[in-house]
């Protein structure tokens, strides 16, 4: 089965917009199966019940959702939700997503808050789209609401079911005109709500259940179409020419370089340098020969090997002391014994299974985006301003994309192919290559951490000083909703305004003095940076917590106090507790010498670490088991033993498998990720130069412990387990080994000359 | 120059015109219109383009369309369909491996030969027979319980 083009029509159908049905839980609003107009629909604000849900006169149910799955199954969670309240069959729930044209901006993608936000505001308008549907029949059926039961979309009189009236007859093909009351925020804090009090968890049916994604079928099958699939009348192919040193600008350009090349032509503005084909292969091969002469390399970077150096050496730009309690100085200089140690943590690439393709087709008044970015909404107000148009001409439509974990290189080529459209004239898709995709994303920041903690004679902690010091964690912003954030509108004269933002641990020590802060420091350049920096999957937490929970376990150690023992004498919190407790629990630990007194004699050494961190209110505890060979250096983090506590439970498979997605991601950040560079230029531009986890590697088993609290609203699951993999892994390295590795990624080389130090 | 090109796609013959040292990923997904050979990394580095070459796992985006001319090229959505699954798409669905899904090509390919090849595979066998691929969201757990499950269902 072989996706249709799309042709322009479709999505740029003038008075009528065309808005699709898809199967239940699956995603996107453009490439459906079935249509209805929007005829008499009120405009598309957050204070309209029709802007979250449309009841079909054949009784299906339409959810619009301005957050997005990124293929966790997020829609699907939303399908449960709605589906509970509204008391209508899962089938007949549809969850529309991603185009701006028909959701309101939730924040797409954003922070773990699929469900936890996004899913607040679902939860309230269906319950509403409920009380109403349920007002009406009263009327119609002449009794008290109270009387009233629904099921499956079916409202009857209790005791008398032959009086009912089903929604779809009770909507009547029309829409409810009804207004919510609206927080008047957009994005992540949007909130809004009816009179309706949504359900408790006790009376929920499908939230809780396991629901499949049935878009993966339609991917199994190689039918789902993607961003990098989307084709438009007149579309020209373009790829994007980036200086072979950061920073440099184009002197000269030979258009007569790519002569002989079809149809080939070079795109130019100010420092940004593109070449446009009718053939995709052309524009590759253009793209290729094109001769550019650029400016003289300005050596922005240290040398890499020095990098550390230059963070710790840096002056910091901002800083903050988020927890400062008691007195940390005065209390480490009587403390009867001060443990420090520090913590470095590379750059780190999306890498994006694929690099981004974004499609634009900019007109004088209205312009169209095809993107695989999480945050379909900001891409179209960055397009707007980047072009010249208000907002709402300009609509953005997400189609899955090649892997999305923050903000990626797909921002980036959203705006690249927005600009290439207006000056071309034309629809332009960007297909970047893979060096783009790995060498110029925006990277997971660097950073160094120093931990100090004070004992007492007893081994009880008195003091804990926690630094980190890095690069913000948003040299560019987490949406592309801005040219300034992007390579487009760096290279055409938007100047960068980097956001000074770092992170704190995150967990409920109870120490009697303690201090964490941090410090950022400036960007290595200030234009069109390969090495600048933006949210990559938690952003900051795995280096943060590699930090921290890498030094509980060695406070724990220097006290003599088995690890998880340890981290329970100074958590209180019930939740928190039985998370770590639930782990320890699945993984069969019992408290034993450490390190390991029966690592094995042999080429293989064994030990396990535990860790456990918060993230947004979602509590996880990780023991890790490791293998390190003597010979090879090499770690295989062999099992995981994972508790995780993020209130109610939507959807028990989909979160287990969220769950393993972000340990095996995490291990691959640990062991085997670093952006390489020299002073001109970054070197990691493929899987060769960027290895990542391969099959070989991946555990042996992950074993989850799901802690459910029907009592908690639900808070995120996309991210948590990320941030506490990393020192579970070096934990267990040390009780493996005896030996603490302290800098990530810990590779083979690392791990033997650790080794042979000791 | 370019030239005619003749190949048999799916079980469909098929005819181009392109230069004999484009890479065949660009044939199936330009010329063709087939999109589920996916590009990854024109460098082999990855496997999201991987076809069957006459029933070999080859890697499109670095194949000469020129050198497979007149060949058997079979892709993901050649393999199975809804009505007629290959084993590895059923268990693929069971276990619901995908999240992104674009790296599915390289690995239902590459294992859809395994199976063929070794019906039986063991842990280690199946994890050196999926070596080099790549799959960012993580999801290698979930694939090796279906490989797993579907060289079960291989009876």
């Amino acid at each position: 089965m072989t996706p249709a083009p799309l042709s322009r029509r479709e999505f740029l159908k003038a008075g009528a917009l065309v808005i699709s049905f898809m199967m239940p839980g699956t995603v996107g609003g453009t490439l459906g199966r079935a249509s209805a107009t929007t005829a008499g629909k009120p405009p598309l604000t957050p204070d309209e019940l029709d802007s979250w849900i449309a009841v079909l006169p054949d009784g299906r149910v339409t959810a619009f959702f301005g957050k997005m799955d990124m293929g966790q199954g997020v829609d699907v969670a939303i399908a449960q939700i709605v589906a509970d309240e509204l008391d209508v069959a899962f089938d007949r729930v549809v969850v529309v997503m991603g185009d701006s044209a028909v959701t309101c901006n939730q924040g797409g993608a954003s922070g773990s808050t699929g469900v936890q936000r996004g899913g607040a505001t679902l939860r309230y308008a269906a319950a509403e789209a409920r009380r109403i549907l349920l007002e009406r029949a009263a009327e119609r059926l002449s009794v008290e609401m109270a009387q009233l039961t629904v099921r499956d979309g079916v409202v009857s009189v209790a005791g008398d079911p032959r009086r009912r009236a089903s929604y779809g007859e009770l909507i009547n093909g029309q829409h409810f005109h009804h207004k919510l009351e609206w927080n008047k925020q957009y994005g992540n804090p949007l909130l809004a709500k009816g009179l309706a009090i949504p359900k408790t968890a006790s009376e929920y049916r499908i939230v809780g259940t396991s629901i499949p994604q049935r878009i993966v079928a339609d991917k199994v099958f190689g039918a789902l179409p993607y961003v990098t699939d989307v084709k438009v009348d007149g579309m020209l192919h373009a790829r994007v020419v980036r200086p072979p040193t950061a920073g440099c600008a184009p002197v000269t350009v030979d258009e007569s370089s790519i002569g002989g090349i079809p149809g080939a032509r070079v795109i130019r503005e100010k420092e940004l340098v593109a070449v446009v084909a009718e053939r995709e292969w052309d524009a590759v091969r253009a793209a290729a020969t094109l001769k550019v002469t650029w400016a003289q390399p300005c050596t922005p970077f240290p040398p890499m090997e020095t990098l550390y150096d230059h963070i710790r050496q840096a002056k910091p730009i901002g800083g903050g002391l988020p927890v400062n309690k008691g007195d940390v100085d005065a209390t480490l200089k009587t403390a009867h014994r001060v443990i420090e140690a520090e913590y470095e943590w590379p750059l780190q690439s999306h890498a994006s299974m694929g690099p981004a393709c974004a499609v634009a087709d900019v007109r004088a008044d209205q312009a169209t985006l095809w993107t695989g970015s999480q945050k379909p909404h900001y891409g179209r107000n960055g397009v707007a301003k980047l072009v010249g148009l208000p907002p709402e001409k300009v609509r953005a439509v997400w189609v899955p994309g090649p892997g999305s974990y923050g903000r990626n290189d797909a921002g980036d080529a959203a705006l690249d192919a927005a600009l290439l459209s207006k000056l071309a004239g034309r629809p332009v898709r960007v297909q970047y290559m893979r060096h783009e995709g790995t060498g110029w994303d925006p990277k997971g920041p660097a950073a160094v951490y120093r931990a100090r903690a004070g004992l007492d004679a007893q081994g009880t902690v008195v003091a804990y000083d926690f630094l980190g010091k890095g690069f913000s964690r948003q040299d560019v912003a987490t949406t592309e909703s801005d040219p300034k954030d992007t390579l487009a509108g760096q290279l055409t004269g938007y100047a960068p305004k980097p956001t000074v933002i770092f992170q704190v641990p995150a967990e409920a020590y109870d120490f009697a003095n303690k201090r964490c802060g941090w410090e950022c420091i400036a960007p290595l350049l200030d234009r069109g940076s390969p090495l600048r920096t933006g949210h990559l999957r938690d952003p900051l937490g795995p280096e943060t917590h590699f930090a921290s929970e890498s030094f509980i376990d060695e406070v724990a150690y220097t006290a003599g106090v088995d690890p998880v023992a340890f981290r329970l004498k100074y958590v209180s919190d019930p939740r928190h507790v039985a998370v770590i407790t639930a782990a320890a629990e699945k993984a069969g630990w019992t408290a034993r010498p450490y390190p390991n007194p029966r690592r094995g004699k042999g080429n293989v050494m064994t030990g396990r670490g535990v860790s456990y961190t918060e993230r947004n209110g979602t509590i996880v505890a990780v023991v890790a088991e490791v293998e390190v060979d003597r010979r090879s250096g090499r770690v295989w983090a062999k099992r995981f033993t994972v508790a995780h506590d993020c209130g109610l439970i939507i959807n028990p498979k989909g979160l287990e498998l969220t769950i393993e997605g972000n340990v095996v991601q995490a291990v691959s950040r640990t062991l085997f990720e670093e952006v390489a560079f020299d002073r001109n230029r970054v070197l990691s531009v493929d899987w060769a130069s960027y290895p990542i986890l391969e099959i070989q590697d991946a555990p042996e088993r992950i074993d989850i412990v799901l802690i459910n609290r029907p009592d908690v609203a639900p808070s995120g699951a996309g991210e948590p387990s990320t941030r506490t993999v990393p020192a579970a892994i070096a934990n267990a390295i040390f009780d493996a080994t005896g030996v603490r590795l302290r800098r990530v990624p810990i590779t083979p080389e690392r791990v033997r000359a650790a080794l042979a130090r000791a | 120059m370019s030239e005619r090109i003749r190949l048999v796609v799916d079980g469909k013959p098929c005819e181009l015109t392109a230069e004999p040292a484009m890479p065949l990923l660009y044939a199936l997904r330009a010329d063709l219109a087939l999109n589920n050979p996916k590009f990854g990394c024109g460098l082999a580095q990855c496997g999201a383009c991987t076809v069957h070459v006459d029933g070999r796992p080859t890697r499109s985006c670095v194949t000469p369309v020129g050198a497979v001319k007149g060949k058997k090229i079979t892709t993901l959505a050649g393999l199975g369909t809804p009505e007629r699954p290959h084993p590895l798409q059923t268990a693929y669905i069971g276990e619901q491996v995908p999240q992104c899904g674009y790296c599915l090509s390289g690995w239902v390919m590459t294992a859809a030969a395994l199976l063929r090849d070794t019906p039986k595979p063991s842990d280690k066998q199946i994890r050196q027979a999926l070596a080099g691929l790549k799959c960012r969201c993580g999801t290698h757990m979930a694939i090796l319980r279906a490989v797993k499950r579907a060289a079960g269902a291989n009876a």
